[in-house]
């Protein structure tokens, strides 16, 4: 056979073949073993370069208004969309980004002093110890825990969590997820905990928003909404509104006038109003379940900021005032309201965000501690709230 | 290398046993059972969990037989898939070291099976289905351990938001809220259960169209439950609780307070609480210390009742259909605390058979509670004039507007 016949042919096999590949991939339901690199670095979106962990080039850092809490951990978001997406802009819905993105998400502490690359004792981190990374992390003083990527195919969104190795080169695929023992350093106190990796179906614990449709283990991404993302943060063009430099980058189309967009506040802010602040940290860290669509659908308690399924802020019952605890067992500690303006300790909501307990302590899963700033906001949100509730035994 | 933590330590110590196990004839020594006979091996655990996350529809996971403690609660979002154990007596799954959670097993696929195991000791509920269609638990066994059942998990068998809900020849034992607890689901089929030493045996709560038969409920606080809570998205209704023995429901209430079943008085046979279209016949229903059958609304309960608000609530329970249950041994040591109606009723020398606590949508209406032609008669409480009360006499209530069975698709 002529070599160039052969070459030819041998061409065709090898595209049948990776067609063959492909459409295998892109037709399953959710990851298989073997599906997807078993190291993070296969995908070649983040590398390691000296003491630096670099993304992609073309790709895009970005933060949040306010953060979910997990356990005082530390968050490097990177967005990789494929070349020429366009993404039109949603005023509540997470931006439908198309097939072949991916949401990479970084978690990382300080490491204490003393401690060693890799180490296990890690600090509580000062505003200092945060990086917007937007070149890339510097590591040397850093305990890289875990790099959660979404991945965006044709079935959908798929979640996978890749574990840092001890030498803090690569991480490693962990579908079922992790448990690894850490020790917070707070100035004298520390306090040991189990920082847990979620595995890929415990994903959709907080990622699956919609238990309505049928379709309940849906995932999407979280924080991929102009409310979230409606916030100045340095990368390409200087500092710049996140919403209007992915739409300068040519990502994103339709976005309207600012003024019009949603905007969720940061919740450290004290020059915002505390009702905003309290509403934007319930809403990232409680509405993806409990919204009236939710997982937490059928507690009635609901907290989404969005549009859609917004908690009805007019309705003081859907967002916990007054409303008294059917089910849930031990987790209202004896507190007769989920919120009870002007009564912190009556109120369940604080107890429930205040405890560490599996089984009462909200939300259910993403920590082992208690977020004590995020405690103390709630807290004084209830204590300055106007009204009083009374039980039906209470009422004269 | 992964960080060397204690059970990173120990996951690399059994990869390595597990290696010279290949080179040498002999198998690997299992990690060593703890004092109750628990197995905490993490290569089950990580291979469960991966045959959770893998499942594709028709697939069959069969747990097999031993004693396996877990690290953490399993997940299943595959549809069509069946988790067996070899035999609840035989395949254990702990979850007393669990240290995320705080559900054992939390499944949102549809048309799951799970036969044959148990879930112990979970720090939340033991087996929790949310949001599908097809449910079926056969053989399965949920229970608490501790001595302390005030630290026990709230629910056993937690179908919520489902459709087509079949739990049969399982066994619930230990929670401090409800054992089988079917919330804001439709057509379910509650059958052949026992339900023991939980506050309340087996709670039909916002559903609808539940048929609860030939279960046993016996050491709960209250036996069988049928509760419509204000507050919810969805109310229920039509329910038929028939053929069950209810029986020496006389442990102290242990629910948190504040809880729903923390209202439920300790020697309660059957509640049925502001839910309508409900049938209780044929059942069995004795020594219990306080009562047989109450019938309650919200009024009666620690609920503030927003009355006459669009999609309000509606607090009072109505066409309730009592008929043909042999009920002995009622109100022989009520509790007072709860019940406090008990000595009113005592002291005036009826029964505590059949209570109801009185309140009704129309002025000396009686919400259409029919009491079928028996030995028992309806003790009714005034509810406008407290300390008084009244007696309905059985009827024939062949003109009640019956249900059909609930049937499985």
């Amino acid at each position: 056979m002529p070599t160039r016949l052969r070459l030819v042919l041998w061409s065709i096999l090898s595209l049948l073949l990776g067609f063959a590949l492909l459409g295998r991939a892109a037709g399953e339901s959710g990851p298989a073993p073997g599906a997807f690199p078993a190291k993070l670095s296969g995908w070649g979106l983040i590398h390691r370069e000296g003491a630096m962990l670099k993304a992609r080039a073309g790709s895009v850092t970005y933060d949040l208004a306010t953060p979910l809490f997990s356990d005082y951990a530390l968050k490097w978001r990177v967005l990789f969309l494929p070349k020429g997406a366009k993404v039109a802009y949603d005023p509540d819905r997470t931006f439908d980004l198309p097939v072949g993105t991916v949401i990479a998400k970084t978690f990382y502490y300080p490491l204490a002093p003393a401690a060693q690359s890799g180490g296990d004792t890690v600090l509580k981190a000062r505003p200092a110890d945060y990086q917007t990374g937007t070149s890339g992390l510097r590591l040397g003083r850093v305990r890289l825990m875990e790099t959660r990527l979404l991945v965006r195919r044709d079935a959908g969104w798929v979640a996978l969590p890749y574990v840092w190795d001890e030498d803090q080169r690569d991480a490693t695929l962990e579908r079922v997820g992790d448990t690894i023992a850490l020790t917070l350093v707070d100035g004298a106190e520390r306090t040991p905990f189990t920082y847990v990796v979620p595995g890929t179906n415990d994903c959709a614990a907080c990622h699956a928003p919609d238990y309505t449709k049928g379709a309940i283990n849906r995932i999407e991404p979280i924080g991929l909404k102009a409310r979230h993302l409606n916030r100045s943060f340095p990368g390409a063009f200087g500092e710049e509104n996140q919403l209007a430099r992915l739409a300068k980058l040519g990502y994103l189309t339709g976005l309207p006038e600012a003024r019009t967009i949603p905007a969720n506040v940061d919740w450290r802010d004290s020059a915002v109003p505390l009702d905003a602040r309290a509403r934007s940290y319930l809403d990232i860290n409680c509405s993806h379940c409990h919204s009236p669509v939710g997982a937490a659908r059928t507690t009635g308690l609901w907290f989404d900021q969005g549009h859609e399924h917004g908690a009805d802020w007019t309705s003081p019952t859907r967002i916990g005032i007054c409303k008294q605890i059917v089910a849930g067992g031990h987790g209202g500690g004896g507190r007769p309201f989920d919120v009870a303006p002007g009564e912190p300790d009556r109120s369940i909501l604080l107890y429930r965000v205040g405890s560490s307990e599996p089984g009462t302590m909200m939300p259910e899963i993403g920590r082992s501690l208690v977020h004590a700033e995020g405690l103390a906001l709630l807290t004084n949100w209830i204590t300055r709230m106007d009204g009083r509730c009374r039980l039906a035994s209470e009422t004269p | 290398m992964k960080a060397a933590t204690p059970a990173r330590r120990a996951l690399t110590a059994g990869a390595a046993a597990c290696v010279i196990a290949l080179a040498t004839p002999a198998m690997a020594a299992p990690p060593a059972p703890d004092a109750d006979g628990f197995v905490a091996d993490r290569a089950f655990e990580k291979h469960l969990a991966e045959q959770l996350l893998d499942a594709k529809p028709g697939d069959v996971i069969s747990v097999p037989a031993g004693k396996w403690k877990l690290s953490r609660g399993l997940s299943l979002t595959a549809s069509g898939v069946t988790i067996r154990g070899a035999g609840r007596d035989k395949t254990v799954l702990s979850f007393a070291g669990m240290v995320a959670g705080p559900v054992g097993l939390q499944v949102t696929g549809d048309r799951f099976t799970l036969a044959d195991l148990t879930v112990q000791d979970t720090k939340g509920d033991g087996v929790k289905i949310n949001g599908t269609k097809g449910v079926t638990i056969r053989g399965v066994r949920v229970l608490w351990t501790s001595p302390d059942n005030t630290t026990h998990g709230a629910y056993g068998l937690y179908p919520v938001g489902c459709t087509d809900v079949l739990i049969e020849d399982s066994e619930v034992s230990g929670s401090s809220d409800a054992g089988i607890y079917v919330g804001q689901s439709d057509n379910i089929i509650v059958r052949r259960n026992h339900a023991m030493q939980n506050v309340a045996g087996i709670e039909i709560e916002n559903s609808t169209h539940a048929d609860v038969y030939e279960n046993v409920a016996t050491g709960n606080t209250g036996g069988i439950l049928v509760f419509n809570m204000p507050n919810l998205p969805k109310p229920g209704g039509f329910t038929r609780i028939h053929g069950n023995v209810s029986q020496a429901n006389n442990t102290p209430n242990f629910g948190a307070k504040g809880t729903a079943v923390s209202i439920v008085p300790a020697g309660t046979g059957m509640i049925v609480l502001a839910n309508d279209d409900v049938e209780i016949f044929d059942n069995v229903i004795k020594d219990n210390n306080t009562v047989g059958i109450a019938i309650a609304s919200d009024y009666s309960t620690n609920y503030k009742i927003e009355a006459g608000s669009p999609g309000a609530h509606d607090p009072f329970p109505e066409r309730v259909l009592i008929a043909n249950n042999t009920i002995s041994g009622i109100g022989a040591a009520p509790d007072n605390a709860l019940f406090p109606a008990a000595q009113l009723i005592l002291g005036a020398g009826q029964s505590m058979n059949l209570v109801w606590d009185g309140f009704a949508r129309s002025e000396g209406g009686d919400n259409g509670i029919c009491v079928a032609t028996g030995p028992d008669k309806l003790v009714r409480l005034d509810a406008a004039h407290p300390g008084q009360l009244s007696l309905i006499a059985s009827r024939d209530c062949s003109a009640f507007p019956r249900q059909k069975a609930v049937v499985i698709p």
